[in-house]
């Protein structure tokens, strides 16, 4: 293949990457925002997402696209309920304190990979895509179901914007963020609020494994890498910035698949891994979140 | 007539340290009632802990029937008692007309008090799309208030709503605090200035170190400054 078709193969391959680390990245700004909590499960979140729908496609019989629409419905609902679970069980009893929940959600990652392990096994399994329908370009054809994954990540993404900046829960979420004490001397129940969005963060990394089994498979210890990268996207865009998330995953997601095309995944990985330390030295608060006040 | 809000023996605490020591406070119906003391004496835990942003530890917090106590915070400004911070924390990266929003949310208020607080603050009306954290200092202190009256509240806490502005903006907001009195609201004012408390107070409480030492009609004041001087030292 010539050099600009070779390009454009990673460019869209690096598309993909980042509309999933998107989603996922959101949902770990979102609980660190409004909640100041660090999820360090956030990972499992996402492995428990693709597993379930590894499940839930295969309960279903018929066509492909029967099973992997109920997975994107019922997997991330599913790992709604986990999330609030998670939350009103220990979260809340640790009173939301910054370092105990970040213990606590170490200790909630082991939980949920060993559960996997137990009831689905140390096995790779791939989920089925929904179609196989190819996009012919005029170098190469490409698979349609991942111009369709990209689809889905912007509308999402832009339902989340909406929500957040244009509606009353939006305008709630916010409030709690900026100042929680004041809120709830506004009436907001902060409490409800906090859960509401733990499991929302927790949705978004679910619906992000749904989409992306039917390209790599389902796996116990899948959500390392995913939650690495979130970190990393949410330190450069800056917390609680959507804006900065989206942008920052675009960076992250198109070099990755660039420098993996051209060079090696591990330059990649230095290279992002370099760019967090340089934003920390020299913008500590990322490229579009706003100074601690 | 019952007092609007009556406090008894209320006990607080940020996490070991006492900081209220079995506080006594009775607001009348309709009165502006200040708090004077010290820096640290605990008048604004004494309002937080009427809000339930502190809990009370100790005694009871009666709100007509209502023991506000034993509510979850978030459902005291419900039962109709606003509150206007120290230093104001409006929601800056908000907009006004989003901090009137939320104001107006809490008890489910519609469009005729939030065009009935804006005509108590007429600069607000011209700013609506502007981000609250640039609004100027006494423009950021009529925010504070609307969002609050947003509530309709039957009680009102005012907490120093008068600390860094300037003369004519000290004025306005206290003019806004007799308005409101004319209309019924019932009002705890906390204050550092004397002068600005002897022109709009009907009573005067001092706290000094978590507790109400006495309570003076604002008139006595007047004739005996002394006292002004035994709790807050100057005048
Ligand atoms: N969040 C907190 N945690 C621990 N102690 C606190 C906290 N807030 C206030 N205090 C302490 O409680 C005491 C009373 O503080 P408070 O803010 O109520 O005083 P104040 O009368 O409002 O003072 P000022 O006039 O300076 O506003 C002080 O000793 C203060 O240090
Ligand atoms: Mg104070």
């Amino acid at each position: 293949m010539a050099f600009g078709p070779h390009l454009i193969l990673a460019t869209l391959e690096g598309l993909v990457t980042s509309a999933v680390l998107a989603l996922m990245a959101l949902g770990l700004s979102l609980v660190f925002g409004v909640m100041r909590v660090v999820n360090v499960a956030h990972g499992e979140f996402y492995m428990l997402g693709a597993v379930l729908a590894w499940a839930i496609a295969s309960a279903f019989g018929g066509h492909p696209s029967i099973g992997f629409l109920a997975a994107l419905v019922i997997s991330p609902l599913i790992v709604g309920g986990v999330a609030l679970v998670a939350d009103r069980l220990v979260l809340k009893r640790l009173d939301y304190n910054p370092e105990a929940t970040i213990v606590a959600t170490i200790g909630l990652l082991y939980i949920l990979q060993q559960v996997a392990l137990t009831f689905y096994g140390p096995e790779a399994r791939p989920v089925q895509a929904p179609f196989t329908y190819r996009v012919s370009l005029p170098w190469f054809g490409y698979s349609g179901y991942k111009l369709a994954v990209i689809g889905a990540s912007i509308l999402l993404l832009l339902a989340t914007w909406f929500v957040l900046s244009r509606t009353r829960i939006g305008m709630i979420m916010r409030a709690t963020q900026y100042d929680s004490e004041t809120a709830q001397a506004f009436g907001i129940p902060v409490g409800r609020v906090y859960t509401g969005v733990f499991a929302v963060g927790a949705m978004l990394a679910a619906v992000a494994a749904v989409l992306i089994v039917p390209i790599s498979q389902a796996h116990y210890l899948m959500g390392r890498d995913p939650l690495l990268l979130s970190f990393i996207v949410v330190i450069i865009g800056g917390l609680g910035s959507l804006r900065g998330t989206v942008v920052a995953a675009l960076l992250i997601g198109v070099s990755d698949g660039i420098i993996s095309v051209f060079f090696s995944p591990t330059l990649a990985k230095i290279i992002a891994t370099f760019v967090v330390a340089m934003v920390l030295v020299f913008r500590p608060q990322g490229l579009f979140g706003t100074a601690a006040r | 007539m019952a007092d609007a809000l009556s406090v008894r023996g209320v006990d607080c605490f940020y996490g070991e340290t006492q900081v209220l020591y079995s506080l006594d406070l009775s607001l009348r119906q309709g009165e502006v009632h200040c708090l004077l003391g010290r820096n640290g004496a605990g008048k604004t835990t004494a309002l937080k802990c009427i809000m339930g942003l502190v809990p009370a530890r100790a005694g009871s917090i009666r709100l007509g029937d209502v023991e506000l106590t034993r509510l979850p915070p978030h459902e005291v400004p419900r039962a109709g008692v606003a509150y206007v911070p120290q230093g104001r924390r409006l929601f800056a990266e908000m907009t006004v007309a989003e901090n009137i929003e939320i104001g107006l949310m809490a008890r489910h208020m519609g469009s005729d008090v939030r065009e009935a607080v804006l005509d108590l603050f007429p600069v607000l009306r011209e700013r609506l799309r502007q981000r609250s954290g640039t609004l100027s200092g006494g423009e950021q202190q009529q925010l504070a208030m609307a969002r609050a009256l947003c509530l309709e509240p039957r009680v009102l806490l005012l907490d120093e709503p008068t600390e860094g502005l300037m003369p004519s903006m000290i004025a306005k907001i206290r003019q806004s605090v007799a308005t409101l009195r004319d209309r019924g609201v019932s009002t705890i004012l906390v204050e550092q200035r004397v002068d600005a408390v002897l022109k709009v107070a009907d009573r005067v409480s001092f706290i000094e170190n978590g507790r109400v030492r006495e309570t003076v009609e604002v008139d006595r004041l007047r004739e005996d400054p002394d006292i002004v001087k035994r709790y807050v030292g100057v005048t």
